[in-house]
């Protein structure tokens, strides 16, 4: 089970790579939207300081292109502090960039060396189309997620919530399965584009739960379903998505919700029926 | 004009069961006749529209981001109060009610926070039947635990995460009505001004952000749930996106603005690193219950320690200052966020500040390492260290961090009456957005539970009073209100991207935050306020002939997006400033240079400023008008805070 994330003291005293300002080259997918061909764009960043963040220096790069007259690379980002799960960037071949266990907006620019080339790209799936340049539509998380992931309650007329008792390991893990940000760097990873690690962490956080557990199999049903409908891709056991999840979700989620989904399909049908309420 | 908040009479722990009652309820069978407007999907928008499709009516909800799961909610850490009691440690809603009233510094209304602390309980029930995962114990009961400096153990938390979980769990619960067809979600469109027709709202106009499209939406009522305006500072903890052109816009068309000058300033936050900082992180005051505050004694060493010349572990310890133990011994380390934030100000200003840009002071664990050890301060703050180092490349269990206050939450926001409608009839205000439930300061794991108090459990019953008033006879977007408001919208845009002079809005925005910070941030005074006044209305005049916006309107543009918010906030910058110039008194976070005790501590004056300020807006560059509300408080004593 997972406690916590890079666990500094076992670094070494400095991984810093760089110190001083650098100069950098970036080659950026520049794309007017989803009807039109894009293509790599190069750029010249220079006087780089290693505590900007990678946003933060794209921001000073779009500053520069504003200043020009040219329009600025667009790309999603909002919390810049790696929860809301809006920054997406493939920088270098890796979803998030080089690190791992975090997402773009936490990247700082110390990771990288003076005089290097990076290359920056959108997430690359045919269910996430491009939106303009660095940003994509991941609306088909939204409708995986409206298939079934939810337990379905109205609001009040439920029990006290202690009287709903959860051994500790339990709610830990459906926890754990429960941070998923919602991003889709585990697509962006994986080369069959395969969402099956972003479904299986929501069919997983209430399959472990007592709350989740009318619903269990027909939520995994529809959700694998409507996952179908997009267009993802099936998984191979690669594990690239585990690697390159910013927020560590494990494959053992893939396992459970293979289990529902299965158990659904062969033995289930008489709790799946057949009713719009989901 | 005479403000009625609508406070129900009779005794405090009465007046929102005896509402309930009186409030008009909607037949089931007409509910499906309403359509509601909902724009933000965070805690109270996702709650509400959930909530309000559940009951029947049909509502269209709206977020600017790419999935209503990312509103800024979902950045909370914390967690989220309720009166549960499940400690036995003494808790109960009058307990909660009572924190809420004194932390709030006796600037908020007593029927709001009772009602507040009342519904807390049910906030934690529902939560966890939606399946939020929330810390538990062994027993495999809930956790809680004691938050900023409360008394008792009341926080529910999930880990370092308590508003990504609350927040998904409203997120799964209007998934649920949008799979029912009961909410139609448009995401990545931003609301750009709301339509009243005959006084009333019925509408809102709207931008696509992907290809501009302009669109006008009808409703029988329109709720805000939009979020707060601390990026007026430009450098704050929001999301980059959040933004007051929702509010501002409904307070251009007649909703009173309330106690703007209100901004929350967290304590702990990682300081600016340089002219490129585009936003700043928190971490989560639970470090000052180990953690001790200190700056060097004197300027020299401060100096030394700036240019690198000593390090800071080879300060001697009689060369440290932990002022907030000095000035405050009983509360030391855990006084209120704004004591804390004021006196790291104070340091600094006083040219004691450390770090390479001196706006910082430490923060040190070495004195809790030696006690509990290294292993046991990674338990506690283990996920918080990370952060620190992932920003700073310094390790904070071998150096002291070095903190600084940001700009957190806005405790000002649109006037509601006690049933969250603004003074437009028909138009509501939930969450951050509204102004209602935190007077002058918001305590810790206040603002989820105030969210989803709005969301769950207040505007289902006080919007149906209003549309059982109004009928059910559907309302579409035909009347000329609407295509005037759309033409005032276009027209607006028109003239952004008409802008090609020399500055990007960025720069703007950054110029108007320096503003904010230096004369309306912790401490103000009345010279320093005039002087940001004239200096923001040259901001302003310079903004609409020289800044830069590029492209077009058909189409994804950030600029376009940026300049119409920076310019509102512009706007919204000069009232804060009339607003803090008007009250004259130092009161929760706000230290008025004028108002203080002979220990130099924060005075506030209860005979002159215990009333919300409303403000009217009355037209293009006229002088906003002000309305009071008076305060009353018939169950709690107004006491001046002392922490020494």
């Amino acid at each position: 089970m997972k406690t916590s994330q890079s666990n500094i003291s076992n670094l070494k005293s400095n991984e810093r790579m760089s110190n001083g300002n650098m100069n950098l080259t970036l080659k950026v997918w520049r794309q007017k939207n989803a009807q039109t061909p894009g293509k790599l764009v190069t750029y010249k960043a220079d006087g780089v300081s290693p505590d900007m963040s990678f946003l933060e220096m794209l921001d000073v790069v779009n500053e520069g292109l504003i200043h020009r007259g040219e329009d600025p690379i667009h790309f999603d980002h909002d919390c810049r502090e790696g929860i809301c799960g809006m920054c997406s960037l493939y920088i270098n071949g890796q979803p998030h960039g080089p690190k791992r266990a975090i997402t773009t907006c936490q990247l700082h620019m110390r990771s990288f060396k003076d005089g290097e080339t990076i290359t920056i790209e959108p997430w690359r799936a045919a269910a996430f189309p491009v939106v303009k340049d660095l940003a994509t539509d991941r609306s088909a998380f939204d409708r995986i997620q409206q298939a079934g992931g939810y337990v379905s309650v109205n609001t009040g007329g439920v029990p006290d919530a202690n009287e709903i008792a959860i051994p500790k390991v339990i709610a830990d893990e459906a926890f754990n399965s429960a941070t998923c940000i919602g991003c889709g760097a585990c697509v962006a990873a994986c080369k069959n584009a395969s969402a099956m690690l972003f479904v299986s962490a929501k069919i997983s956080q209430f399959a472990l739960i007592p709350q989740g557990q009318p619903e269990r199999y027909r939520r995994a049903q529809s959700m694998v379903a409507q996952m179908d409908e997009e267009g993802f891709g099936n998984c191979t056991n690669t594990g690239a998505c585990e690697a390159e999840c910013p927020k560590e979700i494990t494959l053992t989620n893939i396992g459970r919700m293979n289990n529902d989904y299965y158990s659904a399909k062969l033995f289930r049908e008489e709790e799946i029926g057949h009713h719009s309420e989901g | 004009m005479i403000l009625d908040a609508k406070i129900p009479a009779g005794p405090l722990a009465e007046k929102w069961s005896k509402h309930k009652f009186n409030l008009k309820l909607v037949n089931p069978a007409n509910k499906r006749k309403y359509d509601v407007i909902v724009v933000g999907t965070g805690l109270a928008g996702a709650s509400a529209a959930a909530s309000l499709a559940e009951l029947g009516y049909n509502v269209k909800a709206f977020c600017f981001q790419d999935s209503p799961r990312r509103a800024h909610s979902i950045a909370a850490q914390g967690g989220i109060n309720a009166a549960k009691n499940y400690r036995n440690d003494g808790d109960s809603v009058y307990r909660l009610f009572y924190d809420t009233i004194k932390g709030g510094d006796y600037r908020a209304r007593e029927g709001n926070v009772y009602r507040l602390a009342e519904v807390s309980v049910n906030i934690i029930d529902q939560c966890v039947a939606q399946g939020v995962p929330f810390a538990r114990e062994y027993g495999g009961l809930l956790d809680t635990r004691s938050f900023g400096g409360a008394q008792v153990s009341r926080t529910f938390y999930a880990r370092g995460q308590t508003g990504q979980q609350l927040l998904l769990g409203a997120y799964s619960a209007l998934n649920r009505q949008i799979h029912l067809g009961k909410v139609k979600m448009y995401t990545r469109t931003e609301m750009l001004d709301v339509v009243v027709v005959d006084g009333k709202a019925q509408g809102i106009v709207t931008r696509n952000l992907i290809n501009g499209a302009t669109e006008t939406h009808a409703g029988h009522a329109v709720l805000l749930c939009t979020g707060g305006y601390g990026n007026v500072f430009y450098l704050s903890t929001n999301a980059m996106g959040c933004n007051v052109t929702a509010a501002w816009r409904a307070h251009k068309r007649g909703a009173f603005f309330a106690n703007p000058c209100y901004t929350q300033i967290h304590p702990t936050c990682i300081p600016v690193s340089g002219d490129h900082q585009s936003k700043l992180t928190l971490m989560s005051e639970s470090l000052r219950n180990d953690g001790r505050v200190w700056a060097p004694k004197n300027i020299e060493l401060a100096e030394k320690l700036r240019k690198g010349q000593l390090k800071v572990t080879d300060l001697k310890e009689e060369d440290r200052d932990y002022f907030l133990e000095r000035k405050y011994p009983s509360f030391g380390n855990l006084v209120p966020r704004d004591v804390a934030s004021r006196n790291a100000k104070e340091a600094v200003d006083e040219g004691k500040g450390v770090g390479a840009s001196g706006v910082a002071v430490y923060l040190d664990f070495a004195d809790a390492i030696a006690r509990l050890g290294e292993d046991a301060v990674r338990a506690k703050y283990g996920n918080l260290f990370d952060m620190y180092y992932q920003i700073t490349d310094e390790n904070p269990y071998k150096v002291p961090m070095r903190i600084y206050p940001a700009v957190h939450y806005t405790m000002g926001g649109l006037w509601v009456d006690y049933n969250l409608m603004t003074t437009i009839p028909g138009l509501y205000c939930l969450g951050e957005a509204n102004f209602s439930d935190h007077g002058a300061n918001r305590l810790g794991a206040s603002a989820l539970m105030q969210g989803l108090s709005d969301g769950y459990f207040v505007i289902p019953y006080t919007l149906g009073d209003y549309l059982a008033t109004i009928g059910p006879k559907a309302i579409d977007d035909k009347h000329p209100a609407f295509a005037q408001t759309k033409k005032d919208v276009l027209d607006r845009v028109a003239k952004l991207l008409a802008l090609r002079g020399t500055k990007t809005v960025d720069e703007y925005h950054r110029e108007l935050g320096h503003i904010m910070w230096e004369y309306c941030g912790m401490a103000r005074t009345d010279a320093g306020l005039r002087k940001a006044k004239g200096l923001i209305q040259a901001l302003k005049a310079d903004f609409w002939v020289n800044a830069i916006v590029l492209g077009e309107n058909e189409e994804v543009n950030s600029s376009l997006e940026k300049a119409g918010r920076v310019a509102d906030f512009i706007e919204l910058g000069e009232l804060m400033v009339d607003d803090a110039l008007m009250r004259s008194e130092s009161c929760g976070g706000h230290f008025r240079v004028e108002s203080q005790t002979e220990e130099g501590e924060a005075l506030r004056d209860d005979d002159n400023f215990a009333f919300v300020a409303a403000w009217e807006y009355t037209g293009e560059n006229q002088p906003e008008a002000l309305n009071k509300e008076p305060l009353v408080y018939e169950n709690v004593k107004l006491t001046q805070r002392s922490y020494k």
